[in-house]
């Protein structure tokens, strides 16, 4: 990992560093000095250097307004899924343009993988100004360590004003690590940014479980480093290409701590409790074979099957999926209720959901009272044409 | 990894184990003060940081198993002893608090640099926090921890499947992935709450424990370097909160009547709209 640290502000690639190290730990690459697995934090160089741009880590100048000015620019760092982009790097784009816009400056976004020529292309054509690839096999799995170096040579090479990172467990893993790396602020799962006339980035999120909301500001460094909440923002769309694609080197160090031993697909949440989505069915489900429709409208938005405690009683659910007091609690983004009254013992385990729609011929129905969405309506009617609609247009598949 | 049979040399392994535990405010139990706009926080009792269990109840069954010691680290207020004391009933053997005035007001930038100073005068193989807090919801002090310390690290660690004086090998939440991980000791995991059940405080533990002294460290006992004398708390704190309040309540519920084929239609382009479908 690199272990010096290089004002690339300051350095104007003279190469002293690279002249007086006896271990062969530091090389020019593009002009700049790179620190490889050779280097014994000797200081020698840091000596050598006549523009005083190499320290030790922690040696952190303070910052000063003036520098901030060197930063300019909206950084998205990308995320990849099994089957290539992550969506989650459309949406990071959508705010990141409108920001970039925001401030007049350019939108960059970088790709770090092994073989990522086709979600660099996906990147200019949804509207990057800028695409930084580093492409390396050693990048092929998620690991934080060699990625917060590969993050660490794009921030120092393009100097953006804000980093904007996914708020998935790959995101908020890498995104820390990052930010202890360049010394600046990050805010953790923001649900809506905005900018203001000195370019400080304002940066909301929900906290304490989603009992207050904060505005946070760290205007004082650079990059402001956020992650972004998914499926909150708008998605960028496809434009005609403009934007530019650079290749940045990684040299990665060969001793890296951490290894990955075996990927798998994920399996799909087994109980309620870890869902996304929950469609829960209650007695207004009249037989267990009508299940099917709320099974097939899950599997269509990538969620699960949950109930209220008559059908567990019924033997139609096992109890893993009895949503409230005497089942689970469940905090999902979205909960849909189907025939379900809204006895308080079941609104305890679900009021927490982000989103709520209910679907209950009875409008006082009290689900009503902690629905966002009230359908007054049957759910026999309403689901399967749903799902004809659903297969008419061809693509059932959970985003 | 580890030596067959698997405990061979169980009895002369001494790994050293250190759990970051926050106390934090009961959930649901913080306002926003609509005439001040600070949080009322005042007659909210505390608990421990319910992840930070499984994190400490993880160095605790790894102890039990394969020898060494746990030491229970927090940072806050001296109240934060009681998630100290609440350690030693669950088995911690020493309890390390850090606290200092010096340290308010720090964000998770300050915290995890103070957190890994310490960490420099603690032994430490295997250093175990929660996935995140019910307070801050960060997720980044632990990866920072590890950052500061300059050592491998996993977040959302699903499973702990062996670990030994040299290595931990985790199952690890990656987002639509799960991944099994190798990491060199000295590392830190952030675990979710599949990794374990966490154990009850025992009776027994609180009386044996009754009189085992907590160590309160300050800001000189942490003695920074030339350079970083400016880290802790609110000084060290880049981010700033700039305004608290409420959330917006549920938006005004929306009623929606019709036919069916209307209802349908509205929920399909709401469902697209949300990008569920
Ligand atoms: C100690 C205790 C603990 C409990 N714990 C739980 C718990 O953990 N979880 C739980 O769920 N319950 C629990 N209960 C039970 C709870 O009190 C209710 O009995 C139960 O939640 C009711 O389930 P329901 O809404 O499915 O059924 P009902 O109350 O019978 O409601 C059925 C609803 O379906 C509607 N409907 C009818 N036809 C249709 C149609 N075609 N389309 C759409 N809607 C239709 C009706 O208008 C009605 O509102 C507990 C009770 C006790 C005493
Ligand atoms: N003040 C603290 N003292 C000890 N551990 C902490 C502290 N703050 C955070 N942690 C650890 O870091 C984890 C993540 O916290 P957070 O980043 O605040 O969500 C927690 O679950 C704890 O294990």
């Amino acid at each position: 990992m690199s272990v010096l640290r290089v004002a690339y502000e300051n350095c104007d690639g003279c190469g002293a560093c690279v002249a007086v190290c006896p271990f062969d730990g530091v090389v020019l690459e593009e002009g700049v000095p790179r620190f490889g697995a050779g280097c014994r934090v000797c200081g020698l160089c840091i000596d050598a250097c006549p523009r005083g741009a190499l320290g030790l880590p922690g040696e952190e100048d303070a910052g000063d307004v003036a520098d901030l000015s060197r930063y300019r620019g909206v950084m998205v760092v990308s995320e990849r899924a099994a089957d290539g982009l992550d969506p989650v790097t459309l949406e990071l784009m959508g705010e990141g343009r409108r920001l970039a816009d925001a401030l007049g400056e350019a939108l960059s976004v970088v790709v770090a993988g092994a073989d990522v020529d086709a979600e660099a292309r996906e990147c200019l054509v949804h509207g990057a100004d800028r695409v930084l690839v580093l492409d390396h096999p050693s990048l092929a799995h998620f690991r934080p360590e060699p990625y917060t170096d590969a993050l660490e040579g794009a921030v120092r090479h393009a100097l953006p004003s804000i980093v904007l990172m996914a708020g998935t467990p790959v995101g908020r893993s890498l995104a820390p690590r990052l930010a202890v790396r360049l010394r600046t602020g990050l805010t953790a799962d923001c649900t809506s940014l905005e900018v203001n006339e000195r370019g400080e980035l304002l940066q909301t999120r929900p906290a304490f479980g989603g009992d207050i909301m904060a505005t946070i500001l760290s205007g004082n460094h650079r990059p402001q480093m956020a992650t972004v909440r998914p499926r909150v923002m708008p998605r960028a769309g496809r434009l005609p290409v403009t934007g530019t694609l650079e290749r940045l080197p990684f040299r990665p160090d060969p001793e890296y701590p951490g290894r990955v031993l075996e990927v798998r697909e994920k399996p799909a949440a087994d109980t309620v409790a870890d869902a996304d989505v929950v469609v829960a069915a209650g007695r207004g489900i009249r037989r267990a074979e009508d299940l099917d429709m709320l099974h097939r409208l899950a599997d269509a938005l990538g969620g699960v099957v949950g109930c209220s405690r008559p059908l567990v009683e019924a033997g139609w659910l096992p109890s893993t999926q009895q949503v409230g007091l005497s089942g689970r609690t469940v905090r999902p983004k979205l909960y849909i209720a189907c025939g379900i009254s809204g006895a308080i013992q079941h609104v305890a385990g679900m009021r927490g959901s982000e989103r709520i729609i209910a679907i209950n011929p009875d409008e006082n129905a009290p689900i009503f009272d902690v629905a966002h969405h009230a359908l007054v309506g049957d759910a026999y009617e309403i689901i399967p044409a749903l799902l004809d609609r659903i297969e008419e247009r061809g693509d059932a598949r959970a985003v | 990894m580890g030596p067959y049979p698997p405990d061979a040399d169980r009895m002369v392994m001494h790994i050293e184990f250190v759990a970051l535990v926050k106390q934090v405010p009961r959930t649901g139990e913080v306002e926003v003060d609509p005439e001040t706009g600070n949080l009322v926080r005042e007659g909210v009792a505390a608990q421990t940081n319910p992840y930070d269990l499984h994190a400490l109840e993880a160095a605790l069954a790894l102890r039990d198993r394969l020898g060494g010691t746990v030491t229970a680290l927090s940072m806050g207020p001296p109240q934060a002893e009681d998630t100290l004391r609440e350690a030693f009933w669950m088995g911690a053997d020493r309890g390390i608090l850090l606290s200092d005035a010096a340290f308010a007001g720090a964000d998770t930038l300050a915290t995890a640099y103070t957190l890994a100073r310490a960490l420099r005068d603690i032994p430490h193989d295997l250093v175990l926090a929660g996935m995140q807090t019910t307070d801050g919801d960060t997720a980044q002090v632990g990866p920072g921890v590890a950052e500061f310390l300059h050592i491998a690290h996993a977040s959302y660690v699903l499973r702990i499947e062996e670990a030994d004086r040299r290595e931990v090998c985790a199952v690890v939440d990656a987002g639509d992935r799960v991944q099994r991980v190798a990491l060199a000791l000295p590392a830190l995991l952030t675990v979710t709450r599949e990794v374990n059940q966490p154990r009850l405080p025992s009776f027994r533990r609180r009386l044996a424990t009754r009189d085992r002294p907590i160590e309160t460290w300050c800001r000189e006992d942490l003695a920074p370097p030339e350079g970083e004398e400016a880290y802790f708390g609110l000084e060290g704190s880049p981010t700033w909160v700039e305004e608290i309040f409420p959330p917006p309540g549920n938006p005004e519920r929306e009623t929606w009547r019709g036919r069916p084929g209307e209802l349908t239609d509205r929920l399909l382009a709401q469902l697209e709209e949300w990008k569920y479908l």
